[in-house]
């Protein structure tokens, strides 16, 4: 057995126990999460070393039932008199709670066990070795290729290295144990420059990987981070105007992931979604595909079992633009008579909530470029800014910045500009998708257009 | 203060820690060369319950404890955290935190003594010592209240959250303090239909109290709040688009100031000179009407602390005076580059952070107008009530905020309620054009959570009416030319 089998088989009996103590005590239902990591992260600023943070943490989240009546307590205290409060204290507070008709484990049928666990390779050992001293010397170097690119970076936010290794496992009364075990290294780079005016400008650029093989080379991180933020200077307001917007594949992704809020089956049951009702109608134009599939190897929310122990599953949610799925647990299936679609995801804290593992807007097939090239006149958007999403009604406005597009080229960048339109009708007036699809994130997209949304500017 | 939730390194608790063992740990953390060192321990319980389809369907509580060690080298911070106050642990912790300085002569702590902290806590009895049922009854008389005020009404989610902190800080300049920060926040959430037209509203509140802060603010109260703004958002029609005059409300539009102004003024951004507000002290960064200040010791309010997370005890301090910059918000690293005291904004999220200079309770302080003057200006623009959150790039200080209620005012009057309302601006320049402030002073209630490079903290808000001359409103209807 290996190290990390090892610790993965000591949390499941400690979850055993918790378990089977709550049982004593009084719960008709016990579910306990069992969590340990360890990460190390460094940051360097201007050439030398800023933080250097190391550490381990451990955590023990228990849900009980009594009857149908729910509550959940958590605890980063391993001590007996630890578990002892997160037993009485669960129990305590699910006597206040009320009945729910709809609470309830899985059907003990449903629970999927250790032979169908697919092998996702989630884990590296590599990632877990990686020294101080190899940390600093990535951020160092990820700073350094920034400075070195242009010599207009005159300032840094730093760059960061960070590798970090969980291991968990669940145990529940209705039968289930089992664990998982990954690692995860990242790197960003955020250079500063000067612009006119006294402004400065701030950019960025990451990369993230299970495998640290996978994870793209420092200098070529800075280098695109210095890229980015050298491309933003001059930036301009535009006058407000109807025009077409080109999300590139990190604001694609952040719209798809407002679009990941409102197809959850929590979000449907309390009509907090603008989707309610919707399967089986037309959300996005014939051209998208959307599926969240937790099945994908090295995937970043890859995960072979949910979070009561479902076997996790592939689930198209949305095919030639028409909804076909909600993504739902055992509860938000039952509040809406649907079977879990396996997307259960339980909190360190005990809570169960239904969400996305890796939600992807499936690849088209042109380039980026010639997904520019072909747009006459619009907005090349890059970045993002503040919360003006409204779920239950879809209405969408927010800060942008990017580039002008004209005659097929990005000109001038633009800032301090908001787009606006509602979340149903961008998605159906996708005319465009590219083929840069990344799988540095959990909810990835790649290019896309929409035909035509409000910018407001001066 | 008592309770049932007791730290294990309190005075009588089951791993007690006092000035020995702080000093021996300090020792350790500094035996690599450091130059300074501190320990945070920390304690923390939360509960919280939610309301939901007329019943308690959940309730929830966590614990969380464990120890910080910092070690600071130059410019470089060592940071280490265990979760066990076993000696043992604890020292593992020091040792590595201890690595970040290599080489160098290692300097003796200065033995600590206990120092004492001001109250700032308005609390009677801590909430969670309080029976449960009682909460229960609160979030109870919300829901019936919601329910009853409008047959439009179709779904109420109410929840209450309180948690007890309890912090110990011992350092290598031998100042040990023990702080124990109650905290309690209220909201309720609604959703109203007409038709095919569905609505959400919300209210909430709370702060550094008890039970106590519902006889100010009932839950009915709240109740009525979040369904008023559900109704009126039902008829709201789409923003328009483009820059005009906009009124901020008194109290919540403060979260536009801390967004827009008070991070730029963060000190660590300063050192760094990555703020757009570096190298500015003494020039004027806002119009002659307006006075900022972040003060942490109003009594009883969300941001406020009786010390903060580096054991120093925060003041008021101004920011802006009169237009004019006069001081950054510093924690004790920022402080030592800029040769000034640490003035009680470091702060961090959990034993797991590491500090910052963050906000406490910042304000833009009232001016000499009458309110409803300030909108009979306005002849044609946007009056934001209630905000959903914003963002900024502390680099060049371009914000971004979304209204969660927000009105068009035409010829001076306030008309026709808006929806999907954005205000796009640049700190600097809203602030410039500030051209009324309101004798309405508010503080907000207590509700925002600030975050920062992944840490958040409770922060407090207030400022009076105030108009801001030409800000891009981010709506749908684009203006005929």
């Amino acid at each position: 057995m290996t190290k990390v089998e090892q610790d993965a088989r000591a949390l499941v009996d400690l979850g055993h126990s918790v378990v089977r103590r709550a049982v004593d005590a009084g719960a008709s239902v016990a579910e306990a999460g069992v969590h340990s990591g360890s990460h190390l992260s460094v940051k360097v600023r201007m050439g030398e070393p800023e933080l250097v943070e190391e550490a381990g943490s451990r955590a023990l989240g228990l849900r009980v039932m009594v009857g149908q009546r729910v509550a959940s307590t958590y605890t980063s205290d391993m001590s007996e008199s630890g578990q002892r409060t997160l037993i009485e204290d669960a129990l305590e507070l699910a006597r206040l709670s009320e009945p729910d008709e709809f609470a309830g484990p899985p059907d003990s049928s449903e629970l999927s066990s250790q032979s169908q666990w697919a092998n996702l390779d989630t884990y590296d050992e590599g990632v877990s070795e990686i020294s101080t001293e190899e940390a600093l010397d990535h951020a160092l170097r990820g700073e350094r290729a920034a400075f070195d690119f242009d010599p207009r970076i005159t300032n840094s936010e730093g760059a960061s290295f960070t590798r970090a290794r969980g291991v968990s496992a669940l145990v529940t009364s209705g039968g289930f144990a089992g664990s998982d075990y990954g690692t995860h290294a990242s790197i960003v780079v955020n250079p500063v420059a000067d612009d006119e005016g006294g402004k400065k400008r701030s950019g960025y650029y990451w990369s993230a990987a299970r495998h640290y093989a996978d994870l793209e080379d420092c200098k070529s991180v800075g280098a695109e981070a210095a890229r980015r933020t050298i491309a933003q200077l001059g930036a301009t307001k535009l006058p407000t105007q109807e025009l077409p917007v080109v999300f590139d594949k990190d604001a694609a992704r952040s719209i798809l992931g407002l679009f990941a809020g409102c197809i959850l089956g929590g979000s449907i049951w309390r009509k907090s979604s603008y989707l309610v009702d919707r399967v089986g109608s037309r959300v996005a134009s014939d051209i998208v595909d959307i599926v969240d599939d937790p099945l994908l190897p090295r995937g970043p929310g890859s995960r072979a079992f949910d979070g009561e122990g479902l076997l996790s599953r592939r689930n198209i949610v949305v095919q030639d633009g028409v909804l076909k799925s909600y993504l739902t647990d055992t509860y938000s299936g039952r509040k809406l008579g649907l079977k879990s679609t396996g997307s259960a995801s339980r909190s360190p804290a005990g809570g169960i909530a239904p969400s996305s593992s890796n939600l992807i807007l499936r690849a088209g097939s042109k380039t980026r470029d010639e997904l520019v090239a072909d747009t006459q006149h619009g907005l090349y958007v890059t970045g993002m800014m503040g919360f003006g999403f409204n779920s239950v009604t879809g209405d969408f406005s927010r800060g942008a910045s990017g580039f002008l597009i004209q005659d097929g080229k990005l000109a001038q960048p633009v800032s301090e500009v908001t787009i606006s339109l509602n979340l149903d009708q961008l998605l159906q007036r996708i005319d465009a998708v590219a083929d840069d699809l990344d799988r540095r994130t959990s909810i990835a997209s790649p290019t896309f257009r929409v035909s035509s949304m409000t910018l407001a500017g001066s | 203060m008592t309770g049932r939730y007791q730290a294990p390194f309190a005075e009588h608790g089951s791993h007690s820690i006092d000035s020995d063992i702080a000093d021996r740990l300090l020792r350790i953390a500094l035996s690599k060369g450091g130059d300074y060192a501190d320990l945070f321990f920390e304690y923390s319980v939360s509960g919280s319950y939610s309301y939901d389809e007329q019943i308690l369907k959940s309730a929830r509580r966590a614990v969380s404890m464990g120890l910080g060690v910092r070690v600071i080298k130059g410019d470089a911070t060592g940071y280490a955290y265990c979760e066990d106050f076993a000696f043992d642990v604890m020292k593992h912790a020091a040792e590595t935190a201890a690595q970040v300085a290599s080489g160098g002569q290692p300097i003796s702590p200065v033995e600590v003594s206990m120092r004492q902290a001001p109250n700032r806590y308005q609390v009677s009895v801590e909430s969670l010592d309080v029976d449960g049922e009682a909460k229960k009854a609160i979030l109870e008389a919300a829901d019936r209240a919601a329910r009853a005020a409008d047959a439009r009404v179709i779904r109420v989610d109410v929840s209450f959250a309180e948690s007890i902190r309890e912090i110990l800080i011992a350092n290598s300049l031998g100042h040990m303090v023990r702080d124990r920060q109650p905290l309690m926040r209220f909201g309720i959430h609604v959703i109203a239909q007409d038709g095919a037209k569905r609505q959400a509203g919300s209210s909430g509140g709370g702060g550094r109290m008890g039970l106590e802060y519902f006889s100010e603010r009932t839950p009915q109260w709240h109740a009525e709040q979040a369904v008023q703004q559900a109704l009126v958002m039902l008829d709201a029609r789409e923003a328009p688009a483009g820059e005009m005059d906009v009124v901020l409300a008194p109290g919540d539009s403060g979260i536009l100031l801390h967004e827009a102004v008070g991070h730029g003024l963060e000190a660590d951004f300063n050192r760094k000179k990555t703020s757009n507000y570096s190298d500015r002290i003494g020039e004027q960064v806002a119009s002659a009407l307006c006075t900022v200040v972040d003060d942490a010791s109003l009594r009883g309010s969300r941001g406020s602390i009786n010390v903060d997370d580096e054991g120093q005890r925060p003041t008021r301090s101004v920011l802006i005076e009169g237009g004019f910059l006069k001081g950054y918000m510093q924690d004790r690293h920022s402080a030592e580059f800029f040769r000034t005291v640490p003035d009680g904004h470091g702060r961090r999220q959990s034993f797991r952070s590491h500090p910052m200079p963050r906000m406490t309770n910042t304000m833009l302080l009232g001016g000499q107008d009458a309110p409803e003057d300030v909108i009979r200006s306005v002849k044609r623009g946007v009056y934001a009530k209630k905000f959903g959150g914003g963002q900024v790039d502390i680099s060049n200080g371009d914000f971004v905020f979304s209204l969660t209620e927000g009105y068009l005012i035409e010829d001076g009057k306030i008309t026709a309620p808006l929806k999907g309302v954005n205000l796009i601006g640049n700190g600097p320049d809203a602030m410039r054009n500030v051209v009324m402030l309101g004798h309405d002073f508010e503080v907000s209630d207590g509700i925002w959570t600030c975050g920062k490079e992944g840490q958040s903290v409770p922060v407090g808000v207030g400022c009076p009416t105030i108009k801001i001359a030409s800000m891009t409103v981010g709506g749908t209807q684009v203006s005929g030319g």
